[in-house]
């Protein structure tokens, strides 16, 4: 399973992920909560939030997050992938995730997740990462503050350079 | 200009701490060679033919006097004593050891230079018009709009990871100087009848495998909108830019796919989306940056100096520098230098160690603090007095740098080629400076006028030959370097794709056969037509004729 790492108050700290990503192959586990594809969820999230479970969403790279808008006040997760680390589409559904959707709910990294882009994932609004390259919780926060200044808004509510200067 | 303040040295010395980290666990063989490639990418970290190349980014091609002189001195310490400027108004060292570079960049940061988004499929640093703030012909600082987007762009944490690389030049100036149709996004100022100031936004121009010219896809943008329509197109590019395949993954290629008006319909509908408060730039912060660039401290001159008159009338080789290699200031009483790195016989755009310290110096001196480097290669003293100027071109002359051949046959553009880089099919240089020769002659070359020639040795067209007046490209023939010409193309406010002219020549027929072409061009030239006018007035089939006569 894979290490977790929350963002939250502003402190990067490992958790017990509740979570069980199911793919469109798996039978259905039995548990309180589940991280499904878009497509899967199109066909049975209804009833499994009906049941009472806790549902999150994997949204691939090439899925548009406007497909989730009207089903986001529902989602416990939000999980963007990144197929590749270069593939930079998530740093887009993220930060419409947040600023123009204003979705509150957990927004996670998944997939080629490295602590070089810690930084950047946490100002397009990502509090959840699945990091691939095997980064401790430390290590992470470590690189997602590294710079003291930023210069542009972003999803993270950050005073960029100009804010500071004024 | 634009001094950093605590606040941009800060991000500076956090960017250089987080390389010499990545290095050391590459050193350490904690990072493999795939894991460490786009970390040091990010850097300006290249890996060539023989050794690492770190290119250094030249913010809008501005430097100061210290940082020239910190540049002079990394290329002797760190390299084999000289630095090449590219057409990006960067500048490369190309004999780097890994070990070195954190120092480099530490170096380069007391200064306030980096390597920041040199390299990488990120917002490239931004060009602009190397004339900025000294010409008569624009209608605002370019460099004040170019300021605003380094900043924005620097460290972007939602376009940082585009599709493919991504270039944007500005100009302010209807003479365009810096390839503005032929960029991702060029941005070109204007103000409208009543003097509102906007720009006209150009999207999907480019180079390499697929050359277009950009389309416009807003007439006329207000100014201070200027950072929310950037956010709403690279937005689109990022969503909807390809990314199955590398040759195709320009933002051109997605402009061409869609149509510039369906494009330019999507980044409308995105713009209405976003929030322009949160977006835009406060004017407060606008006004802090022009600020900065309102302060050149011009004397006020008469508009004509006794010194420099003389010098002219006495002194050909000043005369003829004049000719060629000075241009006219806003202000009276002063001029612009253009200073020439394509001396004949020498590789195009590279300057040595003791050539960069003068024309420090004679920034320092003579300039008001103030260097420029151009995308054709070349530098610029922007601000010179006419009295200064016999004694400019003096110190020019000694250093080796008073090639009077601005925008002239020899002034050629070209990538490092095969000698340097690792993608070449074929060498650039050696071709570069075998057809200079043939224009050494310098009131051959004066007769023949202006005439951009440029070189580029792959198809990734770095050396921009699509843009111009002649092209060359080198191929590889079954191991063997050849060439293929065109002919046509400019870069500049009347921007064109060049016309392939035959078949590729070998090496050694190149020169030859741009010698034929301007003869020719010689021969049917109407009154001061240019090259590129005679050739889009006559046509190919002149040119094909002369060259290829020998195979009929």
């Amino acid at each position: 399973m894979p290490t977790l790492i929350k963002l939250a108050g502003g402190a990067f700290a490992q958790v017990e992920d509740d979570f069980v990503h199911v793919t469109d192959e798996d039978d259905a586990p039995n548990v309180d909560a589940v991280i499904l594809s878009l497509a899967r969820f199109q066909a049975e999230g209804e009833a499994l939030l009906a049941a009472g479970r806790k549902v999150g969403v994997r949204l691939e790279s090439d899925q548009a997050v406007e497909d989730l808008s009207y089903d986001l006040p529902r989602l416990s997760v939000v999980a963007v992938a990144f197929p590749k680390f270069r593939d930079g589409r998530a740093f887009t559904s993220a930060t419409l995730l947040r600023e123009r959707f204003g979705y509150r709910g957990e927004v996670r990294a998944v997939g080629d997740v490295f602590r070089e882009q810690a930084g950047f994932m946490v100002r397009c609004g990502f509090d959840a990462f699945e990091p691939s390259d095997g980064s401790t919780a430390d290590e992470w926060g470590k690189a997602a503050k590294r710079f003291r200044h930023v210069y542009q808004r972003a999803a993270d509510g950050r005073a960029p350079a100009f804010e500071e200067r004024a | 200009m634009y001094l950093y303040d605590a606040l941009d040295k800060e991000f500076l010395a956090d960017r250089s701490a987080e390389f010499r980290g990545q290095v050391a666990r590459r050193l350490a063989g904690e990072l493999s060679e795939d894991q460490f490639k786009p970390l040091r990418l990010m850097n300006g970290l290249y890996l060539q033919l023989h050794a690492y190349m770190l290119r250094v980014a030249i913010p809008y091609g501005s430097l100061n006097v210290v940082q020239a002189r910190r540049l002079a001195d990394i290329a002797r310490r760190y390299d084999k004593g000289y630095g090449h400027f590219t057409t990006r108004q960067n500048i490369q060292f190309n004999w780097i050891k890994l070990a070195d570079a954190p120092d480099i960049l530490d170096q380069l940061a007391e200064v306030d230079l980096h390597a920041i988004q040199t390299s990488g499929n990120c917002i490239r640093n931004v060009t602009a018009d190397p004339y900025a703030g000294a010409t008569a012909e624009e209608v605002d600082d370019p460099r004040v709009w170019s300021e605003v987007i380094r900043q924005w762009s620097t460290l972007h944490p939602e376009f940082s990871f585009l599709p493919r690389k991504f270039k944007i030049a500005i100009t302010a100036a209807p003479r365009d100087r810096t390839a503005a149709r032929v960029h991702d996004i060029g941005l070109v100022a204007r103000r409208d009848r009543d003097g509102t100031l906007g720009f006209e936004v150009i999207v999907g121009g480019g180079q390499g495998r697929t050359p277009y010219v950009g389309p416009t896809i807003k007439e006329h943008l207000p100014a201070g909108r200027l950072l929310s329509y950037l956010q709403a197109v690279l937005r689109v590019y990022n969503r909807y830019g390809r990314r199955d395949n590398i040759y195709k993954a320009r933002i051109k290629i997605l402009v061409a796919a869609l149509g510039a008006e369906e494009f330019a319909r999507q980044v409308e509908e995105e713009w209405g989306k976003i929030d322009a408060a949160r977006a835009d730039l406060p004017d407060t912060e606008l006004a802090r940056i022009r600020g900065a660039f309102a302060t050149t401290p011009f004397e006020t001159l008469p508009a004509t100096s006794a010194i420099f008159e003389a010098n002219k009338a006495a002194d050909p080789a000043f005369a003829r520098f004049v000719r060629n290699n000075v241009k006219p200031h806003k202000k009276s009483g002063y001029a612009i230098v253009e200073v020439s790195l394509k001396a004949i016989g020498h590789t195009p755009g590279d300057a040595t160690a003791d050539q960069l310290e003068v024309a420090a110096d004679l920034a320092e001196r003579y300039s008001l603090n103030d260097l420029r480097v151009t995308h054709a290669q070349n530098l610029v003293l922007p601000h010179v007095k006419l009295d200064d100027l016999p004694v400019v071109h003096a110190a020019l002359q000694k250093a080796g740098l008073a090639t009077a051949n601005i925008d002239l046959a020899s002034d050629i553009i070209a990538c490092p080629g095969l000698d340097y880089c690792a993608l070449a099919n074929a060498r650039a240089i050696p071709v570069a400076q075998h057809i200079a020769q043939k224009f050494a002659d310098a009131d051959h070359a004066e007769k023949v006028g202006e005439l951009k020639i440029k070189i580029s040795g792959c198809i990734n067209a770095c050396g921009h030959h699509h843009v111009a007046h002649i092209g060359v490209l080198g191929v590889d023939k079954k191991g063997e370097e050849f060439y293929q010409l065109s002919l046509g193309g400019s870069g500049a406010e009347d921007a064109s794709i060049a016309q392939i002219l035959g078949p590729a020549l070998p090496a050694d027929k190149v020169a030859e056969a741009v010698d034929t072409l301007v003869d020719k061009y010689l021969s049917v030239r109407e009154g001061d037509e240019r090259f590129l006018d005679t050739f889009r007035r006559v046509g190919m089939a002149p040119f094909k004729e002369a060259v290829y006569a020998d195979a009929h």
